[in-house]
């Protein structure tokens, strides 16, 4: 594993080293890109003195997690409605399957006549960003609940409640887990995306500032911000949901 | 389940999504919303009309070279890191990291570098569509029986033709999954390029429409795009499906 991790390490400082010489050399132009370690530079110059800086962080993270919430424990319920009726989901599964093909943004605007600008409107396309993810994987994961469990609780003559709690949810919890990661990742991007597009406040309205500014530097110290937060959240629930998968289908 | 069945479902689905779809309208309002009616007319006026068409070939221009790069760069980076186990370690969680990234974020990084016009919607798509394709194909290749690896070695096939003769056809029904969910990835992305930064082509017509305001124009385009992305999703999807049985 060590060996792997080394690998990874090197193809990354490499990658990083090479960018920040093609931009020292100025084989890519600073109105383009700057040195990555300018970037980092950069973000702690942000961090350390724009005002703007911790309100917009607070006004993003907050709305991130009323979106998580929302698509969470709404595609869990639509999800559990649909998989109870078959012929439904049969019926749904062509919207679900093709539902990331389009840009559900594009909804922001009548959002925001519907509910102003503000939270509502943007918490409201992060959910609608993130709840299909979350039902598509809260169907998954009933069906992969083994029949022999539900045969257990027959026999132990358990009943509906204490079978869905003791048995159904944590066999299920693998896969709620994979749909709660990417209803993460979806509802990031379209909190950022909202901001970035028509918002008041927030780092996405950030970024767009910067861009239409030529503000170079504060908005790739931003995006440098956005990248390392979704990896890390990524990664820490990709280790959890790992560590869930092997619990379940390997012991 | 007969085929008659299926279309009665699909026809209760279709009322049921326009009767909530007609009450949606009237507790949000036409400010918000248009009603379904009239939207589907827009819609069909779309289709009927000369500049809707260019939109489109432009779109399709954009989104089928952005599938051909996503496609191609998405199934070469796979083999190389899916035959090798490896490489296939060392190079997943990268690539799985790249493509949980909001990539949106990216845009002003990729106007600065490709510029306005098609090679930046080229670009958007690729960058979208080329991970989940490279993820899917090192998923198939790893989760290959070993028999058939070994199998192949036993034979002394080359490189090339145990991954023409053995492995393509054992990983083909994952990694057709892959290639569909990139397209609609593809999609999406090309859209969002055009979105941003495009003169011609459906994301234009919809970042005009928001602009002025035109819910009824936001409303039939969405829809189109919808009809486009479930119909093009439901055709590969029952390929994907005969793959599978087989």
């Amino acid at each position: 594993m060590t060996r792997v991790r080394l690998w990874q390490l090197g193809i990354v400082g490499t990658a990083v080293i090479a960018l920040e010489l093609l931009c020292r050399l100025g084989i890519i132009n600073r109105f383009t890109m700057i040195p990555p370690s300018e970037m980092v530079l950069a973000l702690g110059r942000v961090v350390a003195t724009a005002p703007w800086f911790w309100p917009d962080v607070r006004y993003t993270l907050g709305n991130l997690a009323a979106a998580i919430a929302l698509s969470a424990v709404g595609g869990l319920l639509i999800g559990l409605a649909v998989h109870a009726v078959p012929r439904l989901r049969r019926a749904l599964d062509p919207i679900f399957t093709s539902y990331y093909a389009v840009p559900t943004f594009v909804l922001y605007p009548l959002l925001i006549v519907f509910f102003g600008i503000g939270p509502a409107s943007l918490i409201v396309l992060g959910a609608l960003f993130g709840i299909v993810a979350m039902i598509v994987a809260t169907m998954t994961a009933i069906d992969r609940i083994p029949v022999v469990l539900l045969k257990v609780a027959r026999a132990s003559r358990l009943g509906i409640w204490r079978t869905a709690l003791l048995l159904k949810l944590p066999a299920a919890s693998p896969h709620l887990m994979t749909g709660l990661r990417l209803a993460v990742a979806y509802s990031v991007i379209g909190i950022i995306a909202g901001e970035f597009i028509l918002s008041t406040e927030g780092i996405g309205r950030r970024v767009a500032l910067a861009y239409n500014n030529f503000d170079n530097q504060t908005m790739y110290a931003l995006l440098v911000l956005i990248l390392a937060f979704a990896i890390s959240v990524n990664a820490a629930l990709g280790a959890f949901e790992q560590a869930l998968h092997r619990r379940w289908y390997r012991s | 389940m007969t085929a008659r069945s299926r279309l009665l479902d699909y026809l209760l689905l279709g009322i049921g999504a326009w009767l909530a779809w007609l009450a949606l309208f009237q507790w949000a309002g036409p400010e918000a919303l248009s009603p379904p009616g009239a939207t589907l007319r827009r819609a069909s006026e779309y289709l009927a009309s000369g500049p809707f068409w260019g939109h489109a070939a432009a779109t399709g221009l954009a989104f089928f070279y952005g599938c051909l790069v996503a496609l191609i760069g998405g199934l070469a980076l796979g083999f190389a890191l899916g035959a090798q186990r490896l490489a296939g370690q060392v190079g997943e969680p990268i690539l799985s990291s790249l493509y949980s990234i909001p990539k949106i974020t990216l845009y002003p990084v990729i106007l600065l570098v490709f510029g306005l016009g098609i090679s930046a919607k080229v670009a958007f798509g690729a960058l979208h569509g080329i991970f989940p394709v490279a993820l899917f194909t090192i998923g198939a290749l790893k989760n290959t029986s070993p028999v058939l690896v070994k199998t192949a070695r036993v034979l002394r096939l080359t490189p090339v033709a145990a991954a023409r003769t053995v492995l393509l056809p054992a990983a083909l029904p994952e990694i057709v999954t892959g290639l569909r969910i990139g397209f609609s990835a593809t999609l999406l992305g090309t859209l969002i390029g055009e979105l941003f930064a495009s003169d011609q082509g459906i994301g234009f017509m919809l970042i005009r429409a928001m602009e002025a305001h035109k819910v009824l124009d936001i409303m039939a385009l969405t829809l189109l795009l919808f009809a486009f992305a479930a119909l093009a999703n439901s055709l590969l999807l029952a390929g994907e499906r005969r793959l599978h049985r087989q």
